[in-house]
């Protein structure tokens, strides 16, 4: 464990110039850091407590002191303790030192930042375009208070820079972002030698909505709508992770029975998407029989998390300051009945596939993403889990209840379809185990309190364990109840380039099942 | 002769129109089995009806090729029903064309459906193509092996003898090279038609697909006739199991009662078989495309047995 006074008391004695050093929270360190430092700072905490940055974002500050801020949350390994770093950008002088080098999920974010606010990391290797497409003049960086989106938006004509790969015998095949069945656009492009893929490029950010703009032009009132469509199979944990950032802001503590009844509609929603996912990735071998009854037992659920909350994919349950829907007792015992019959016809049909060796054939040993690769790239979430990374965000810095509901985290290390196949189906045993514990301890008493007025200009951060992964919300008060700056980071953002290694030296037919038992989104990622 | 060519008519015309509702049914079956309720039967009909009233969409880039390949299809679909007893054993044009012909008028329709795939320019044609022609290329010895299998005992390759030789075997289903023979043709039948565990003919992934995305960039009356022949394709490949391997029923002369049997019989037949192939489709997964040859080399291992049993057991 990490004593966050002695992490203070080592950041201030190290050659770093930080100021501003104080423990924001029991598990958060806040410090300011001077921007040549960036690189110095991210190598120490590397060195001493293996931290690694999950969430880099900037913030344009300049009507308040000139600059842009830029920002980074450090996770320390093996602890449940962050380190928040903030840095200045002057905006006469755009250019911040580059992590690219040290993480690639760094240099992923520094595009981000590069395309959304024109600031410019420094020795970047690789700054192609990553949200922004050639239909955005070069000039235009949205995020920006003061960008002027231009009347139209015209394809520039230059073709994005592909890798391009060649040899005797190596021909690409590109697919998208149109695709043949009802699935979000996303371009992908492999590089093939027969049927063996040996390299794949994909393009994604053909559905950027501008929802981190959308969040600053609204009232933080409506925040946790909004939240709830960033990615529509994440209702919940999107609008959890920016409740839990607003409560944060304002200091604010929820009700017990509130905090239950979060792990509840959290547990749903994984759940509901674990057994689709079941089905589905053995419905891309051709074994439909697994889903249509896995498409059977997810209806059952949202029909039941009609009859709970009015809403099928449980939008509208929570609030800032708590949940917005309460459970009776005759609805706790349709809870207890209509789950527990999902979950024992879910274990047949798992029992079914199980027992199909064809099926087990495909899944074993395809789209295998290692430990080392993993590690490397901070896959997070289910997929980190099924590549032997021991981590999950609900034993690891519990919120809601998850402190009073200890629970077993399924890890396997195969790292191919049939560990991510397998992780679902034990992650769906413990969220039906979660779910009893919780309505079975479920506290009496308000589900809701009120949530004092924010703090402007100050800053703070939400993170929850949704069915794909850790979802991060960093939320900024601004003016008269406004948002000054919402940063989100869905797990698909992280995991995607995942899917780039764990395809590699496996054969075209095979990708759209690697593909499936990621699972990733596409709005999540495309925000 | 007069009503022999009528008779041949009728017999054309059982595969031309029975061959949609023969994919109904098997897609209903599975329905069926996986629970659904499924679409009816005759769904397939109105899909070609939907498809002829729709206008063509066509690639700037193909050529003839593209627009005569669904004729193509037709035809040799067409033609083959001629050759094959359906109903009777009459079949005048049983002299023209024995069972070698018949192979080889599917496999054109093969070779043209994979230019084709190839014509448009478009990466899922090309794939699909190569892995046809990949498939085609390891079932095709099948095919022959397993008929000769059974032509050899028969003595002779027409169809139309060997099904009068067949059916006065009392004990033709213990023949040990007769099952092999049938589990080969079986096996060869589900990767010509691209059933599973091959292709997959109800999947929506394109970068699976071997049949279906050849097909991907028809449209209109062109997706119809190639849906259609797909149809007769499946038809004709089913009766030729159940009636070179079962032959009983078919009907021996052109009597009227004969024939109405032989239709009854064939319905049966044709059943029996489609709800094994629905069965199959839902019991099995897709194999590897890699895995394909492994399961073409065994069936035509089953069908190399076949024929040396004939040596020993006939």
């Amino acid at each position: 464990m990490v004593d966050l006074n002695e992490l203070v008391h080592n950041l201030s004695t190290a050659p770093l110039d930080l100021t501003a050093i104080a423990v924001q929270s029991p598990r958060e360190v806040r410090v300011d850091v001077p921007l040549p430092q960036i690189p110095g700072l991210a190598d120490y905490l590397r060195e001493h407590f293996r931290a690694r940055p999950e969430l880099i974002w900037a913030e344009d500050t300049r009507a308040v002191h000139d600059d842009f801020t830029l920002r980074y949350i450090f996770e320390l390994e093996g602890a449940d303790a962050f380190v928040t770093a903030s840095a200045a950008v002057p905006a006469s002088a755009p250019t911040f030192p580059s992590l690219a080098t040290r993480w690639y999920l760094a240099s992923r974010f520094e595009r981000e930042i590069h395309d959304l606010f024109g600031l410019v990391p420094a020795d970047h290797p690789d700054l192609r375009g990553l949200p922004r497409h050639q239909f955005w003049p070069v000039d235009y960086h949205p995020l920006r208070k003061d960008a002027d989106p231009p009347a139209t938006f015209e394809d520039s004509g230059t073709p994005f820079p592909f890798r391009y790969v060649e040899g005797e015998g190596i021909y690409e095949i590109t697919v998208g972002p149109v695709h043949a069945g009802i699935i979000e656009p996303g371009h992908f492009r492999f590089s093939v030698e027969g049927e063996t893929i040996i390299n794949l490029e994909s393009r994604l950010y053909f559905v950027h909505k501008g929802i981190e703009k959308l969040f600053e032009t609204m009232p933080y009132s409506m925040g946790v709508q909004l939240a709830e469509r960033i990615s529509g199979d994440s209702s919940v944990a999107h609008a959890m992770a920016f409740c839990q950032a607003m409560e944060s802001l304002a200091g604010a503590a929820i009700p017990p029975r509130a905090a239950y009844l979060r792990v509840v509609w959290l547990e749903l929603e994984r759940l509901y998407n674990h057994i689709a996912d079941v089905g589905a990735i053995c419905t891309d071998t051709g074994f439909a029989l697994a889903n249509a009854h896995a498409l059977r037992l997810r209806e059952d659920l949202l029909r039941l998390h009609a009859r709970l909350v009015g809403h099928r994919l449980l939008r509208g349950t929570l609030a800032v300051g708590g949940v917005a829907c309460d459970l009776t007792d005759d609805q706790i015992a349709d809870l207890r009945t209509t789950v527990a019959a999902v979950l024992s016809d879910f274990n047949e049909v798992v029992e079914i596939a199980r027992n199909n060796g064809l099926l087990l054939d495909r899944l074993h040993g395809t789209g295998r993403l290692t430990e080392a690769t993993a590690r490397e790239l901070q896959i997070v979430g289910l997929a980190a889990r099924a590549s032997g990374i021991n981590a999950d965000t609900r034993r690891d810095h519990p919120f809601a209840a998850y402190e009073n509901l200890p629970l077993r985290v399924p890890v396997f290390t195969e790292g191919d379809v049939w560990a991510r196949w397998a992780a679902r189906v034990e992650e769906a045993q413990v969220s039906y185990d979660l779910i009893l514990r919780a309505v079975e301890g479920l506290p009496y008493g308000k589900i809701a309190e009120p949530v004092a007025e924010l703090p402007e200009g100050a800053g703070a951060f939400g993170l929850v364990e949704g069915w794909r992964g850790p979802i991060w919300h960093w939320v900024v008060a601004g003016k008269h109840n406004s948002l000054a700056r919402v940063k989100i980071k869905d797990p698909s953002f992280a995991n995607w380039p995942g899917l780039h290694y764990a395809i590699l030296k496996n054969i075209v037919p095979d990708f759209p099942l690697v593909n499936k038992s990621f699972n990733l989104s596409y709005a999540g990622n495309d925000l | 002769m007069l009503v022999e060519v009528i008779i041949e008519f009728v017999q054309t015309l059982a595969v031309a129109l029975g061959a949609p509702l023969l994919v109904g049914f098997v897609r209903k079956m599975k329905a069926r089995l996986q629970g659904r309720r499924g679409a009816p039967v005759v769904q397939p009909y109105r899909d070609l009806r939907k498809w002829l009233a729709k206008d063509v969409v066509l690639s700037e880039n193909t050529s003839w090729i593209f627009r005569f390949t669904p004729y193509l299809l037709v035809a040799t679909m067409l033609l083959s029903a001629l050759i094959v007893p359906v109903l009777t054993t009459h079949t005048p044009l049983g002299f023209m064309g024995n069972i070698i012909v018949l192979m080889y008028l599917f496999l054109l329709g093969t070779f043209f459906l994979a230019l084709a795939g190839l014509d448009a320019g478009s990466a899922f044609g090309g794939m699909g193509s190569s892995r046809a022609m990949a498939i085609a290329a390891l079932a095709e010895p099948t095919v022959m092996i397993a008929i000769f299998a059974i032509a050899l005992r028969a003595g002779t390759t027409r169809l139309d003898h060997i099904i009068v030789h067949y059916s006065a075997d009392g004990l033709l289903v213990l023949n040990p090279g007769h099952l092999l023979a049938f589990v080969a043709f079986f096996i060869v039948a589900l990767a010509e038609t691209g059933r599973l565990p091959v292709d997959n003919p109800a999947t929506h992934l394109e970068l699976t697909m071997i049949h279906e995305a050849m097909v991907l960039e028809y449209s209109g009356r062109y997706l119809a006739l190639i849906e259609w022949a797909a149809a007769m394709k499946l038809f004709l490949f089913l009766t030729l199991l159940a009636n070179l391997f079962f032959p009983w029923g078919v009907a021996p002369s052109l009597a009227p009662a004969a024939l109405v049997v032989a239709l009854v019989v064939l319905v049966a037949k044709l059943s029996v078989l489609a709800t094994g192939v629905a069965l199959l489709e839902t019991a099995l997964a897709k194999l590897r495309l890699f895995r394909v040859p492994e399961l073409l080399s065994g069936s035509f291992l089953m069908a190399l047995l076949a024929v040396v049993s004939f040596f020993f057991v006939a």
